[in-house]
């Protein structure tokens, strides 16, 4: 069994995201690990996601409904659907343990969602918390920190 | 020109027994109208008091439009000021909420106040000296809002110094927060969670509408709470049900639930779903709860207190409460087509943690700008809000079981699809907007 590299790690995040911007939802769920959840918090540096409120909290279980619900007949908020759009800053490793088979990846983005003649543009950062289960990457915690998380949002229907 | 301003007569008849004129929902003016009328001849909910629980403490938002500040007096007592500098009319607090001593300073010419609002002080006072100073707006300070009332906690206020008492403005309907304050073994909350904050571009009637339309949920969310209970069906067998699940679930109950659970019609526009049963019924007990609540209280109050699970409370104008899950959603109005949702939380203090989880994580199901229920309630808000602005009709239906014998009627009970509870928002509405013209 080969290494996890750097680059394995850094092409895994972007490989992410671009799943994301075109729609393979699918295939974005087969990334997590059964146990993961999908972050996003409503304070900066929130430590606590059970007793203080997020935007998103999402076990495996609530992201299927998510992805379910977006190709839904009556799914009415998605008529006409959402687009949306990564742009990403090389993202960095902060820590790695090779032996245990765990790894943390921060990277920086702009995120655009758009639907109708919308356009929105979110700004924050993402920690991968990747696991290496048989040889292979999984996410087993994305969190995602908007620059202005507790701002007042209209709709977010999309993933970051 | 002005259709309605001055108009007493033509905002009345905006509102017939089982219609509501579009204009309600899109007219900038009745809008404006709405923040000098209605929103300052109702008692408004403005804060709750354990978030400025020191001296000094403050906490910004809005009555209405108004810019407020809420604070802790030094006598301890609640107050609730304009946050207007006398002087030049800088916006004195500025943030949304901290700590400000034994006064105000404004932060443009250093004039002080005390947290009653009283001026305390000026720089170079000499030069008000023989100006007629003391006969000056100015010289009275940031002004206070002449009532307010702390109600188990919860700070209201009427900024019209004329008007309903605050008993006789809500009457009974005031039950809804005694029961969710009872639900703490200590009888006390504590705002906790943090808040949610999410933009709708509608009316902030349609907010109010909407929590007590129980005709919507099993339509409008079977895209969210349904494909949750589909998702939900194809687990393993014996798979625990988790309690995102359980809060889904109930949103796709049948139309008869909903009839059958009725709704209560106060006076004023308050009103409530959920009376002999609701969606928050049926949740798993939290392991160690009840024997606090009987230790407090005896069994039969404790499941008095339980057994009361009341779904939506409309406190008109314009928050909802739900006591068995410790929620408060307050529809702040910006413009007649802008309205910002804060959804705010409790804990129960001395109650076990995970009620406040539960909390937390129905607050972030439902009422997050990230919430797929949401979503389905937003899209529904916005497609009304632009549709209305059609020639083709003007008129908003609320027929639904009208009955002529009504008017006048509170403190009843009926059936839970029955639309009097917006009837009676709306009778309401043209009262407390006109009686002040």
């Amino acid at each position: 069994m080969t290494a996890i590299t750097e680059k394995n790690l850094i092409d895994f995040v972007y490989a992410e995201a671009r799943l994301l911007d075109e729609q393979r939802f699918e295939d974005w769920l087969a990334l997590f690990t059964e146990d993961a959840y999908y972050w996003m918090p409503l304070a900066h540096d929130q430590r606590d996601p059970k007793l203080h409120t997020s935007l998103m909290y999402e076990d495996k279980l609530l992201l299927r409904v998510r992805i379910e619900r977006l190709s839904g007949q009556r799914t009415f908020s998605q008529q006409p659907k959402s687009r949306c759009h990564h742009l990403l800053q090389a993202p960095t490793v902060e820590a790695s343990d090779p032996a245990k088979g765990e790894h943390t990846v921060r990277t920086a983005f702009h995120y655009t969602e758009t639907r109708l003649d919308k356009q929105t543009i979110y700004v924050g950062w993402t920690t991968h918390h990747l696991v290496e289960v048989d040889g292979a990457l999984k996410i087993r915690l994305k969190r995602v920190d908007l620059v202005n998380c507790d701002a007042a949002f209209a709709n977010i229907q999309l993933f970051m | 020109m002005s259709k309605y301003r001055g108009n007493p007569d033509a905002i009345q008849a905006l509102v017939r027994d089982t219609e509501v004129h579009k204009d309600t929902y899109i007219d900038q003016e009745i809008f404006e109208l709405e923040m000098e009328h209605l929103f300052a001849n109702t008692w408004v909910y403005v804060g709750h008091a354990s978030q400025v629980p020191n001296k000094g403490d403050y906490y910004t938002t809005t009555v209405g439009t108004e810019e407020v500040v809420m604070v802790r007096h030094s006598d301890n007592s609640v107050r609730v000021l304009y946050n207007r500098c006398p002087h030049k009319g800088v916006k004195v607090a500025g943030e949304v909420c901290g700590n400000t001593g034994k006064f105000f300073r404004c932060p443009y010419h250093a004039w002080t106040f005390k947290t009653d609002g009283s001026l305390l002080a000026i720089p170079l006072k000499k030069g008000y000296e023989n100006t007629g100073f003391e006969s000056c707006e100015a010289s009275h300070g940031m002004a206070p809002v002449p009532n307010v009332k702390v109600y188990r906690d919860f700070v209201f206020c009427r900024l019209n110094p004329g008007g309903p008492s605050f008993d006789e403005f809500f009457g009974q309907s005031l039950s809804t927060l005694d029961n969710m304050v009872d639900r703490s073994p200590e009888g006390k909350l504590e705002v906790a969670g943090g808040v949610l904050r999410y933009m709708h571009n509608c009316n902030w009637k349609m907010l109010v509408d909407n929590q007590t339309d129980t005709c919507h949920p099993m339509v409008a969310h079977e895209s969210s709470a349904g494909t949750a209970v589909r998702v939900w069906n194809e687990a393993p067998e014996g798979t625990p049900k988790p309690m995102a699940v359980e809060l889904f679930a109930p949103f796709m109950s049948p139309y008869e639930f909903f009839e059958n659970m009725g709704i209560r019609v106060w006076e004023n526009g308050h009103g409530h779903t959920g009376v002999s049963d609701s969606i928050h019924a049926a949740y798993s007990p939290v392991p160690g709860y009840w024997d606090q609540m009987v230790a407090a209280y005896g069994e039969e109050r404790a499941k008095q207190i339980l057994g009361d699970t009341r779904h939506n409370t409309v406190y008109f104008p314009n928050i909802m409460v739900k006591g068995p899950i410790q929620t408060l959603r307050l529809f702040k109005p910006i413009a007649a087509n802008k309205t910002l949702v804060e959804s705010w939380t409790f804990r129960l203090v001395g109650a076990p943690d995970l009620l406040l989880e539960r909390t937390t994580m129905y607050n972030r199901l439902i009422n997050a700008p990230t919430s797929v229920v949401g979503h389905d309630d937003l899209e529904m808000y916005e497609r009304a809000q632009e549709g209305l602005h059609s020639r083709g009709r003007d008129w908003i239906n609320i027929a639904r079981l009208y009955d002529p014998a009504e008017k006048g009627q509170k403190n009843i009970v009926t059936n839970g699809t029955n639309e009097m509870q917006m009837r009676e928002q709306m009778r309401a509405w043209a009262r407390f907007m006109t009686e002040s013209m």
